[in-house]
């Protein structure tokens, strides 16, 4: 597994100087260059335009300029941004990073869930009365045109029912003035790591039961589970950080549901066609015949083998539902990286829209290897 | 002597190749039919056909409308104004049956003007991605070895590439139209997920008999690959087109939404247009934003819906029992 680990790392990283590769020449198939606005300028004599592009190492050869572009990326060093001069790009994006990796692994985990729990059902239940509207209407979610499901979401929940706010991090009201003890950031922060604490428990609770006999089993995860999830809301209660951490609670919500609503049915349809191929086979006759319950059929013989290729898709899946995730953040301004990238790009901040991309790219591609060791996880057989 | 083998070849080479001309379309049009008799089963790509109807109807009436009913000066869908309605945007009446949008051009015109402007991206997209995914997959399948090492790696960089952030930064960078961004589109997913697909495909065309068959008899590798490898993947191949169009489409709206696109007119279009006249949450307006937005989610599912019904004829796993 450590090898197998390994190995994919050092692919993964190949991937990804890859990828800077073709970011930096994206730049540089550009018509002209940076120093081209100064044209019309009279002021600026070509002497100076001549300079300034020594100094930007522009008259470099372009394989000298790739090595340069790569060292400065590797020791973090991404420019200035334009349009929020002098704050340099990398410091833009680790504020707005773990933004947009919340709400893109909150709304993965919760869409697969709901995903793949229906596509069992729906499989399960083929020819039925059921199954038409059911696909139709995911499939319906599943190509909505996403700024326009937003708008709608916004409209129905925040706007006329008023149960959330319309947007953005957090209500500003309440954040100013001098008594507020905590940044943004910081409380934000503190949740990603309480959160993630957590969530580590319910593993290990998991992981521990996981031999023991069925019947034993299914009491004690629920009674783990209901006292994780208190013990959680307990410490948010108790905690002088509480009611600011459930202000941005509060707005994150309608955000995850609107992302989640659009990504679940991709694997629910996934997951009822990997179903619907699995109660073929024979082992399936195989466990009607030794009379098993259905319901074990269905979910211990059939589901648990038809989750493969839907890991393996969902795997391909991720540039998608991060490309919905962007959407998702500029119509909640929620000031993750999409809403950065969207704003650096239509203001022509260059070194910002570059970096954002960049940094997208890397969240595409961490997603995708630890997606691959799942999948290794799940299957056996990959660990070559 | 000689005259008489030249004679019998003449009289009974074009009759044989008609002959064979007619047998292959015989074949062709009753896999057509079984095909369809498989499609026609399944409700779901009866709907999304039915869906691709109304909306080729749309496109084709639009430049009929605009040559007979519709006054040119009014009805333009980029340069119509109708001065004879004191306020825009205005409300659905007979004289606009969807309204008018912020800057008095009729939101029929327009929404109707843009179908085949969608139909046009979506051909243009799935067309360049199957040309090379099919190429690519079969030529990697056949081959096999350092070809088959190279280009599969590339899909794998292709496929982690997230499309919609960076044809946001192209956006933002070039001159984007229609076609060459359905060129861009249809090389990313040419090169990514769509020839991965298909190769795997061919590996399993690649084994059959006939193959081998071709190649005893002589067959070079071009004949086999175009001749015997390609027709057997054009299903799948037509079936990612649908695909394809589905990505296409939502891509154009959404960077047309946010005013990246050199174009004139386009449903994304018509909700930027809202948004930068700060008409977008104001849903009493309904017929500025719902209509392009319905049209979109309509057009893609449209392609997805029959692409998903296509699935169930060309891969026989997922029949029905």
């Amino acid at each position: 597994m450590l090898r197998y680990i390994g190995s994919r790392l050092i692919q993964v990283l190949i991937t990804f100087v890859l990828f800077q590769t073709v970011v930096f020449f994206l730049l540089h198939a550009q018509p002209g260059d940076i120093t081209d606005q100064f044209l019309g300028n009279p002021n600026i004599p070509p002497e100076a335009r001549v300079q300034l592009r020594a100094q930007l190492g522009l008259d470099k050869p372009l394989p000298e300029q790739w090595l340069t572009y790569l060292k400065n990326f590797w020791t973090g060093d991404l420019g200035v941004s334009w349009t929020r001069y002098p704050r340099p790009v990398i410091d833009i994006i680790k504020e707005t990073m773990p933004r947009t990796l919340v709400l893109f692994l909150s709304s993965t985990v919760v869409s697969f869930g709901v995903g793949f729990f229906l596509g069992r059902l729906l499989a399960w239940k083929r020819g039925a009365l059921i199954e038409y509207p059911v696909t139709l209407a995911s499939i319906f979610l599943y190509t909505v045109f996403t700024p326009w499901f937003a708008l709608v979401m916004i409209w129905l929940f925040a706007y006329k029912a008023g149960w959330f706010p319309i947007g953005k991090f957090i209500t500003v009201r309440l954040w100013r003035g001098s008594h507020v003890p905590y940044q943004a950031n910081d409380v934000f922060n503190h949740m990603m790591l309480v959160t993630s604490i957590f969530v580590l428990l319910l593993g290990v609770v998991l992981f521990f039961t996981r031999n023991m006999a069925p019947i034993h089993r299914r009491r004690i995860r629920l009674l783990g589970f209901v006292g994780v999830t208190a013990a959680f809301f307990g410490y948010w209660i108790l905690s002088p950080m509480g009611p600011w951490a459930g202000d941005i609670a509060w707005h994150m919500i309608l955000p995850i549901l609107t992302l989640t609503l659009v990504n679940f049915a991709g694997t629910m349809l996934l997951t009822r066609n990997s179903m619907l191929e699995t109660l073929r086979e024979d082992y399936i006759l195989t466990a009607r015949a030794k009379g098993l319950p259905e319901n074990v059929i269905r979910d211990k013989h059939a589901a648990r083998n038809a989750l493969l290729p839907v890991v393996t898709s969902l795997i391909y899946s991720f540039a998608a539902s991060i490309g919905g995730g962007i959407i998702t953040e500029t119509y909640f301004s929620w000031p993750g990286m999409g809403l950065i990238l969207l704003e650096a790009s239509t203001r022509s901040d260059i070194p910002l829209a570059i970096g954002a991309l960049t940094f997208i790219g890397v969240l595409a591609l961490l997603a995708h290897f630890a997606a691959d060791i799942v999948y290794a996880f799940l299957d056996p057989r990959i660990r070559y | 002597m000689g005259a008489t083998t030249r004679d019998i070849a003449a009289r009974t080479q074009p009759e044989s190749m008609a002959a064979m001309w007619r047998i292959r379309l015989g074949l062709w049009w009753r896999s057509l039919k079984e095909s369809w008799v498989l499609f026609a089963e399944n409700p779901i790509g009866l709907i999304g056909l039915g869906l691709l109807l109304f909306f080729a109807i749309m496109a084709i009436a639009h430049p009929i409308l605009m040559n007979t009913v519709w006054e040119r000066r009014i009805y333009d869908p980029v340069l119509g104004y109708d001065p004879m309605v004191a306020f825009h945007p205005a409300a659905p009446s007979a004289r606009h049956l969807l309204g008018t949008d912020s800057l008095g051009r009729d939101v029929l015109s327009q929404l109707m003007h843009s179908t085949s402007s969608e139909f046009a991206l979506g051909m243009v997209a799935a067309v360049t991605t199957v040309t090379i995914g099919t190429f690519i997959g079969a030529v990697s399948a056949y081959f096999g070895g350092i070809i088959d090492v190279i280009f599969m790696r590339l899909a794998d960089l292709v496929i982690m590439i997230p499309t919609i952030p960076l044809l946001i930064v192209l956006g933002a960078m070039f001159d984007l139209n229609l076609v060459s961004l359905g060129l861009v589109l249809g090389l990313l997913s040419g090169f990514g997920g769509v020839t991965v697909i298909i190769k795997s495909q061919a590996l399993a065309v690649n084994v059959k008999p006939y193959i081998e068959a071709a190649r005893v008899a002589g067959g070079s590798d071009l004949h086999i690959i175009f001749r015997h490898i390609i027709p057997n993947l054009m299903p799948l191949s037509f079936l990612y087109m649908m695909f394809t169009a589905t990505g296409a489409i939502f891509s154009e709206a959404v960077l047309s939404v946010f005013g990246l696109l050199n174009i004139r007119m386009s449903w994304g279009l018509m909700i930027h247009t809202t948004q930068s006249s700060g008409y977008l949450l104001d849903f009493q307006r309904w017929w500025l934003v719902f209509p392009a937005g319905l049209a979109i989610t309509l057009l893609c599912s449209a392609f997805y819906l029959v692409g998903r019904a296509m699935d169930e004829v060309v891969n026989p796993r997922l029949r029905r029992r």
